[in-house]
């Protein structure tokens, strides 16, 4: 008994070690290349430690590709989308949850039943309204794409949230004299906070790293953002691996920092619409 | 308490009286309508217009031709090639992962030290840009100084470089073979959680009954999970379905067309050929598969259900 027991652990810590190396490991060989010569990528045999340990990836890459600008491109459409999709997402699961809606479960359906189209299928006759509307090449063009994309998933899991809240603080709002929007904004919202700060980071996540609406609507350096400068690195002769390795690493080390610290809420708000029913 | 004066669901303070309380309920979902209706449903009305159409940028023409464009997408080889990748990469890459990522959940529902550790590094592949996925794995699979290549070598499982995404054999097992690194970690966060929910007396009455691991795994966890697993690898499959960023930073639908999908071939007839009307046709034969794939599953999971009661 006691030996099977041990031999358990002993399984059980290897699949683990697995799973780290398995998720961790891709990763950490591109962060290790992206501190590497050229030289050496180009050997014979791959070392796996830098030396000798060199910056000029990192240096080509916001002093050669302006890469900041990308950057800065990136934390505006990304941010503004999240603000927006919190706003109108958080004042339609309130009016779900908590007003008198009828068939709301059907509205819910309705909502989410558009996340499910692929996108190739609007981005067409959406590049075609950005065309005419002048928004091709804009911050705006993308943050409105962005924010119907973002808009189903974010009034699901709030709306999941707004639920478990009591009803009690609904009537005692009411006695009080608050009306619904007062009820929103100085109770339901402030309760919420955890919920809000995790759907707004899925929000963000989808939008920093969103591609194919990035790339059919924005054509310069003014607008585009990260995943289209990353994709534009390559030229039709030569990969530079180095730099896009330290490209990579700028860009995902912030992403990851954020979901390690908000992992736990993540997980909880990832899990929730698909398990519970 | 006198329950009079105070007026039902909405007060006076209601949008400081700019519009009747009743309204409220609705006004509040106007944002969400007019976003949705805006930037999803008109567009897909208008791309199915549009598939009806010969509109062409570069020829400035946009006139009604009925149903030449689904004619002629009936008989174009490249479709279907795109069609039948399409789908092999949606079957494969979902029914990889669900089995990888049950292998993962329940490994990670085991107690150990170090367990969140573990779960957090699965969101790291989650995480990432899609873009940078595809990078990534462009470098690792690299055909002359690629890691793989390098590591397979030095065990001895090949004598010399492959040419993983470069050949027309190897590129489409490369691109699921990146999928499946991308998203079997989060496929198991949803098994886990849908494995917390099996009752643990369940179990425990197992093992009092003398039931080994395998066949408790076998007759009690894996039917209860059943459901949890068919929902996720539905979720997963629709979104394999549209798969675009991968394939087109890794390959460009290359080598030859050999990894070209639906998603890729309509972006390339969209906005590098210009065609918009071919390429609505395109999508929305795209959107009419993945509904079908949709329905077929949903009625695949609702059966499953009455079965299990």
């Amino acid at each position: 008994m006691m030996r099977s027991e041990t031999f358990r652990k002993l399984f059980v810590y290897a699949g683990a070690i697995l799973i780290v190396v398995w998720s961790g490991g891709p990763f950490i060989w591109q962060f290790l290349t992206s501190l590497q010569q050229d030289a050496a990528l180009t050997a014979e045999t791959p070392s796996f430690w830098p030396s000798p340990l060199t910056f000029e990836h990192y240096y080509n890459v916001f002093f050669v590709k302006q890469f900041q600008y990308y950057i800065l491109n990136s934390i505006i459409v990304a941010g503004l989308t999240t603000l927006l999709c919190l706003v109108v997402g958080a004042l339609a699961a309130f009016s779900l949850s908590r007003l008198e809606v009828k068939n709301r479960f059907g509205i819910l359906g309705l909502i989410l039943s558009v996340s499910m189209f692929p996108q190739i299928a609007i981005v067409g006759p959406l590049y075609l309204i950005a065309s005419n509307l002048g928004l091709l090449d804009t911050y705006l063009g993308l943050i409105i794409t962005y924010l119907a994309l973002g808009l189903p998933l974010v009034t699901w899991v709030l709306f999941g949230y707004f639920e478990t809240l009591p009803r009690e603080i609904d009537e005692a709002a009411r006695m009080d004299g608050v009306g619904p929007i007062g009820l929103l904004v100085r109770i339901i919202l402030p309760m919420s906070l955890p919920s809000l700060v995790t759907t707004g980071l899925l929000a963000f996540i989808a939008a920093w790293n969103e591609f194919m609406f990035a790339l059919a609507f924005t054509s310069t350096i003014d607008h585009q953002t990260i995943p289209v400068g990353i994709a534009n690195f390559t030229n039709l002769y030569y990969q530079p691996w180095g730099d896009i390795s330290a490209a990579s690493v700028v860009v995902t080390v912030p992403l990851v920092a954020l979901v390690l610290i908000f992992q736990r809420h993540i997980i909880e708000g990832l899990t929730q619409g698909a398990v519970k029913e | 308490m006198n329950t009079r004066s105070i007026s039902p669901a909405a007060g006076p303070l209601t949008g400081a009286g700019l519009w009747p309380a009743s309204w409220t309920p609705i006004l509040l979902l106007v944002p969400v309508f007019v976003a949705l209706a805006t930037v999803s449903v008109y567009p897909i009305i208008n791309g199915f217009w549009l598939s009806f159409t010969n509109t062409s940028l570069a020829l400035q023409q946009s006139d009604f031709v009925g149903f030449e464009n689904y004619v002629s997408m009936w008989g174009d080889p490249l479709f279907w090639n795109a069609w039948y990748h399409t789908v092999y990469f949606t079957l494969v890459s979902t029914l990889l992962e669900t089995i990888l990522g049950l292998g993962m959940a329940l490994l990670l529902y085991e107690p150990f030290t170090g367990r969140s550790i573990v779960r957090a590094a699965m969101l790291v592949p989650w995480a990432m840009p899609t873009v940078v996925t595809s990078k990534m794995f462009g470098w690792l699979f690299d055909g002359q100084h690629g890691l793989i290549n390098y590591l397979l070598r030095s065990v001895g499982l090949i004598s010399e470089n492959v040419n993983w995404y470069g050949s027309v054999d190897n590129a489409l097992g490369t691109i699921i073979f990146a999928d499946v690194w991308k998203t079997a970690p989060f496929m198991a966060l949803l098994i886990l959680a849908g494995l917390q929910t099996v009752p643990k007396s369940l179990i425990e009455a197992a093992h009092m009954d003398g039931t080994n691991a395998w066949q408790t795994f076998w007759h009690i966890r894996l039917p209860l999970l059943l459901p949890t697993m068919l929902i996720a690898g539905l979720f997963r499959a629709l979104d394999a379905f549209r798969v675009f960023d991968l394939v087109y930073v890794l390959t460009g639908g290359g080598p030859g067309d050999s990894t070209e999908v639906l998603s890729t071939l309509s972006y390339k007839t969209m906005f590098s050929t210009l065609q918009f009307g071919y390429g609505s046709a395109l999508s929305t034969a795209m959107f009419i598969t993945e509904a079908l794939l949709a329905l077929g599953f949903g009625f695949f999971i609702v059966r499953q259900m009455r079965r299990q009661g």
